[in-house]
This record gives C-alpha cells, sequence and structure tokens, in this order.
C-alpha cells in the first residue's frame, strides 16, 4: 500500500470545444478510497468515464502504475480495462440475462473456469452483496438498490485491482448506503483493492474516504485535494467548506458529524 | 500480498480431539491448476468424521474468489454433517470476506426451482396468453377510440407541434423508400406480367395490369408494410422507452391521457399521411411499368399511359386509397400497442418493436385479404 496507483497528469477534459475540467493532477495510491467530488455539472462522471478509458483525453494522461493507458497497446488496455471493475450508477445489467448470467459473463468469457467454478463463484460474489439465493431472477424482477448491488456484484467478477463506483448511495436509503459503505470499506480491507469513488453524498465521504479531489465548475480545475475529513477541517476555501457543511457557514452538519464517528 | 510460483497444494491431517486441519500452500489463482476439493469432502463424509475443522493458511500465497468458493463448498459440507468450522487459521481478508457472504443469509423462498410445464401445460398456457392478447387488443382499441372521439370534439390534450412533426415524420420523410419500392415493384409487375401477355402478343396491355395491380392493390399494400417496418417500429420503440423512462408515467400524473397525448397524434399522422403515400406509390408504380414497357417492347410513353387513362377508374383509385386508411390504422394500432404494453427494460423495448412489426403485417395481410373480397364480391 502506498505506492501511486493511477496517476492522472495534465488531464483537460472537454466534448469538442467545450471544455469540462483543465490541467488536472492527481494520484490514487494504492488501497486508496479515493472520491471524485463536486457539484453537479463540474465533470465528475466525465472524470470516471476518462479513467476507465471510455473517452479519450482532450490532452494529457491517465496511467496506472507508470503505464499511460491511450500509450498502451490494444491488448494492453484490454489487459487493463480486466482489472478494473466499474459500478455504474443504475446497475447496467444486461436485461436479457439473470443475474447469474450478468456475472457468468466476463468470467466465461475471459478466464479457462469451468462451468462449476463459475457457478461457485456467482454465488460466492451474489452472497457477498446480500443478494444470496438471487441467481435466477432477471434485473426488472428485483428492486433499484438490489439491481445496483448485484452491478457490483458483477463489477467484481474478475477479482479487479480497482473498482469504480459512480454515485454508489444515489438512490438507497440510508441503511443500504451506509451497508453499502461498509462492503466497500470490506473490499478495501479485504482484497486490497483501490477504490475510486464519485459521489456527492457527504455522509459516505466522510465514512469511507482516505483521499479526493474536490472538482469546480467555474474554474473547470481541482480546487482541494486530501482527506476529506481533513478538508472539513482545514480547507479554507468557501466552497468546497459550503459543499461539506452543505451550505451552512463552516460547521459541519450534524449528519456529516454522525457519519464520522 | 506475497508472492510466491508455487503450485498450490491441499494437506489435510487428523489432529486429536477428533479435528481435522486442512493445509493450504502455494499460489491459489484461478490461473493454475488447483488441486480438487473431493478428498477433503471425502474425509468429511466417512465414519470417523472429525467434530471440527480447522485451516492452516501459513503457507499461503496468492489467492483469488475461487479459493473462497473452494472453502465455501466445504463449510457448507461441514454445515451439512453437523462439523463446527474454525476460521482462525485463515488469513484475516478471506475470513472477512467469508463473513460477509454469510451476513446476510439466503432468504427463506427466494431460490427458485425451474417448473416443467408438459405439453398440454403448454397449449393450456398458449390459449390462455392469445385470450389475454385479445382483451388487451379489443381495451386498447377502445380507449384509443374513446381518445379519437374526444379528438374530434375538440377536447382532447396534445401538443399541435408534435402532431406536425408526426406528419412530416410519416409523410415527406418516408417519400424517399416509398418511391423506390413502388418504382421497383411496378417494373417487376411489368417484367413478370409482360412474358404471358409477349406469347399472346398483346403487350399493349402491360398498362392495365400495372395500372390496376398497384392502384388496386400494390400501391396499398407496399406502404403499408414499408410504414409498418419504418414507423410502426419506431412507435413502439419510443413509447417503449419512454414507459421505460417513466415518461408516460410523467404524464398520466399531470392529467395527461396517453391515449390522446400520445396515441391519436401518431394514429391520426398515419391516417391522413398513409392515403397521400399510397396515391403517390401508385403513380410510382405505374411510372416503372412505362419504363420497363418502354425498354423493352418500345411501347411510347404516349401509348402506354393514353392506355392506362382509358383503362383506369376512379373507383380503382378510391379501392386502393381506402384500403391505405384501414393499413393506416393498423400500422398505428399495432405500433402504439405494443409501445403502451412495453415492459420496463432495454429488452422489453426490442420485443416491443418486433412483435409491433409482426403484429402490424399479419394485420396488414388479413385486413387486405378481407376486403378484396369484399370489394370483387360487391363488383367495385
Amino acid at each position: 500500500m502506498g505506492e501511486p496507483h493511477i496517476t492522472v497528469s495534465g488531464l483537460t477534459m472537454a466534448y469538442d470545444d467545450f471544455v469540462i475540467q483543465r490541467d488536472m493532477n492527481f494520484t490514487v495510491n494504492r488501497g486508496d478510497i479515493f472520491i471524485v467530488m463536486g457539484g453537479s455539472g463540474c465533470g465528475k462522471s466525465t472524470l470516471l468515464r476518462h479513467l476507465i478509458g471510455l473517452i479519450r483525453p482532450t490532452k494529457g494522461s491517465v496511467s496506472y502504475q507508470e503505464l499511460s493507458f491511450w500509450d498502451a497497446s490494444p491488448e494492453e488496455r484490454r489487459r487493463l480495462m480486466m482489472k478494473m471493475g466499474v459500478s455504474y450508477q443504475s446497475g447496467a445489467l444486461f436485461s436479457s440475462m439473470t443475474l447469474a448470467e450478468n456475472i457468468a459473463l466476463p468470467l466465461a468469457a475471459f478466464t479457462s473456469l469451468t462451468p462449476p467454478e463459475i457457478q461457485g463463484i456467482v454465488s460466492l460474489k451474489l452472497a457477498l452483496v446480500g443478494l444470496a439465493g438471487f441467481e435466477e431472477y432477471y434485473p426488472a424482477e428485483i428492486s433499484g438498490g438490489m439491481q445496483k448491488r448485484a452491478g457490483l456484484a458483477r463489477a467484481m467478477a474478475l477479482d479487479p485491482d480497482i473498482l469504480f463506483f459512480d454515485e454508489p448511495s444515489a438512490g438507497l436509503d440510508p441503511i443500504s448506503s451506509r451497508l453499502l459503505d461498509n462492503l466497500i470499506l470490506h473490499l478495501r480491507d479485504n482484497l486490497g483493492a483501490t477504490i475510486v469513488v464519485v459521489t456527492h453524498e457527504l455522509p459516505s465521504i466522510f465514512a469511507i474516504g482516505n483521499n479526493a479531489v474536490f472538482l469546480d465548475a467555474e474554474s473547470k480545475s481541482i480546487i482541494a485535494q486530501g482527506d476529506p475529513k481533513r478538508l472539513l477541517a482545514e480547507c479554507e476555501i468557501p466552497k468546497v467548506r459550503q459543499f461539506l457543511t452543505r451550505g451552512g457557514n463552516g460547521k459541519a452538519d450534524t449528519i456529516s458529524q454522525g457519519s464520522k464517528q | 500480498m506475497p508472492v510466491s510460483d508455487t503450485p498450490p497444494i491441499l494437506l489435510s491431517r487428523k489432529l486429536p480431539v477428533r479435528r481435522l486441519e486442512i493445509a493450504l500452500r502455494g499460489d491459489w489463482i484461478a490461473t493454475a491448476a488447483r488441486p480438487s476439493a473431493d478428498e477433503a469432502l471425502a474425509q468429511l463424509g466417512k465414519e470417523d468424521a472429525p467434530a471440527e475443522v480447522c485451516f492452516d493458511a501459513s503457507g499461503l500465497g496468492q489467492w483469488d474468489s475461487l479459493l473462497l468458493t473452494f472453502l465455501t463448498l466445504i463449510e457448507n459440507r461441514c454445515k451439512a454433517a453437523g462439523i463446527r468450522v474454525d476460521r482462525r487459521g485463515l488469513p484475516d481478508g478471506i475470513r472477512g470476506m467469508l463473513e460477509l457472504a454469510d451476513a446476510v443469509p439466503e432468504l427463506e423462498g427466494v431460490r427458485r426451482a425451474s417448473a416443467k410445464t408438459g405439453i398440454l401445460g403448454k397449449i393450456g398456457l398458449l390459449g390462455i396468453a392469445a385470450w389475454e392478447e385479445t382483451i388487451a387488443m379489443l381495451g386498447f382499441i377502445g380507449e384509443a377510440a374513446l381518445g379519437f372521439g374526444n379528438f374530434l370534439l375538440g377536447k382532447a390534450h396534445y401538443r399541435r407541434v408534435d402532431l406536425y412533426l408526426l406528419i412530416q415524420e410519416c409523410g415527406a420523410n418516408a417519400l424517399p423508400i416509398v418511391s423506390l419500392i413502388s418504382f421497383l415493384v411496378g417494373m417487376i409487375l411489368a417484367f413478370v406480367g409482360s412474358v404471358q401477355l409477349a406469347k399472346y402478343g398483346a403487350q399493349a396491355y402491360i398498362s392495365d395490369m400495372v395500372g390496376l395491380g398497384m392502384s388496386r392493390e400494390m400501391g396499398a399494400l407496399m406502404t403499408a408494410i414499408i410504414m409498418t417496418g419504418r414507423t410502426g417500429a419506431a412507435f413502439a420503440a419510443q413509447l417503449g422507452s419512454m414507459q421505460v423512462n417513466e415518461e408516460i408515467d410523467a404524464l398520466k400524473t399531470m392529467g395527461f391521457s396517453e391515449m390522446e397525448f400520445l396515441v391519436v397524434p401518431r394514429m391520426l399522422a398515419l391516417i391522413l399521411m398513409m392515403p397521400l403515400l399510397c396515391v403517390y406509390a401508385d403513380l410510382l408504380g405505374m411510372a416503372g411499368g412505362g419504363l420497363v414497357s418502354l425498354g423493352l417492347y418500345d411501347i411510347s410513353i404516349l401509348e402506354y399511359s393514353h392506355h392506362l387513362l382509358a383503362r383506369l377508374r376512379f373507383q380503382d383509385f378510391a379501392v386502393g386509397v381506402g384500403k391505405s386508411v384501414v393499413f393506416g390504422v393498423l400500422v398505428a394500432i399495432s405500433g402504439c400497442m405494443r409501445g403502451m404494453q412495453c415492459g420496463r427494460s432495454s429488452q422489453a423495448v426490442g420485443m416491443a418493436a418486433t412483435s409491433a412489426v409482426v403484429t402490424g403485417i399479419v394485420m396488414i395481410v388479413c385486413a387486405d385479404a378481407v376486403m378484396t373480397l369484399l370489394v370483387i364480391s360487391l363488383h367495385w
């Protein structure tokens, strides 16, 4: 732990002529739970799509352990992508497949495991996200929160090094979202995985994050970096303070304090 | 995690007080060949089975999910045989993951057994499905008719802009494909017919055949089939996606009737545009026939059109146009109905589009057969 895992240097994100964020520099260390935060429309999700290799940066680079993603050969890039798991905002499960088939898909395609082994892993992953026994359900037959957890089970199918979460607690009740936070912590502690979370849920940010960047839509740049708890205590930038205190002037909100314990 | 390149090894040895120790050594990762669990499992099933199983993972290198499933298998067998499991010998990471997997026990009755239905059962289910389908279709037609009635009374709520856009989409935007297909169909009719007519030296009558064929039958039918594939499917996909995105729920809660707001404008657009497209297709088909008779039999355009005008009556066009109005209603109904019935997933949208086209074509061809019979027996 502690060595750089993802390095972003000089990254500028833009759609055609419309610049979203410019000249971003930050490092995610191995074993970090790294939070990408900021107000709506600041480019959080776009940054995530850059990190997982869905969009090519306009300028700058995203490197995984020294290997620049877009300078790598297509095979290397594919290998890198197989080491990443992404949990999308609404699960992004394939609706024509059962949960078991969803999770088995990458296992059957990219490993040489036998069907019984795959079945074992599928059951294990579903049990890990609290969905034991739901193998034969179609995504449309389970609730939104369950879809999200099943999406996470699929993201974990190939035992990824890095797990990305896009708004993990959006649309979940406080208890489920707390459970998901605990799950994320568990995964980091037990698997030693690096975790990147895009979110603006304050309780989650303080409960799990140990490093963060704060994106600002107006200045189109990162205006604060570091441990969210430290940012709350020390950061003097009004925007960041307002965000971290839910618009309050300096004092932490009761909710965020509750989750710190 | 420690890195080693040793192959995975499974050892088991008996300890005093009926304890069985399972030792894991080497790298337990998916790429290496792994020992099977059968041997360990066999020990658990024996008569002198241990009362407790413990683990020694001091020599364990790398591991992945497969080791977890392996351990789960052993634990499940132990649980079934009433053997205690001592996880203390496992590394923290594995223990944490196993505890996490146990944290939410499987709910009772959640797991599904796939029930097999016999052939009689299947036939019965098909019958029930067909009956429900008929009821749903009649219900939809009824609601659409009510919506249409409201529209005629001027009480329907819809956006006029939407109606104009739909008219453009179903009318002008469909012209290129209708032109191509009907021109070619006219040529094909002329080709096929002329071979027979030429045997009797009756090539001059190609125009009669093409003219009658296009105006009474092919113009309306081909336009209808094109529009089912082009517009009916689009309606179903669009309304289906709106269903998935909860847009239709939003309309309902705002107090709009989805029939008046979505279905009636689509029906109206098709009912207005289909006859126009049909007449256009008739004329282009006749032009296609003219090209063939000019090219193959040297019948001048003047002669061709003279024959055509002498033979064609207003009724012939009226029959085709009348059919096309009916087809327009059928395309709109099949497209909109499948869209509104759509489930809430992307797969359901695909199925809605497919079934809109299938339903549309079946209804069009059946209606055409009935109408043709009717028209002929009435000597129109």
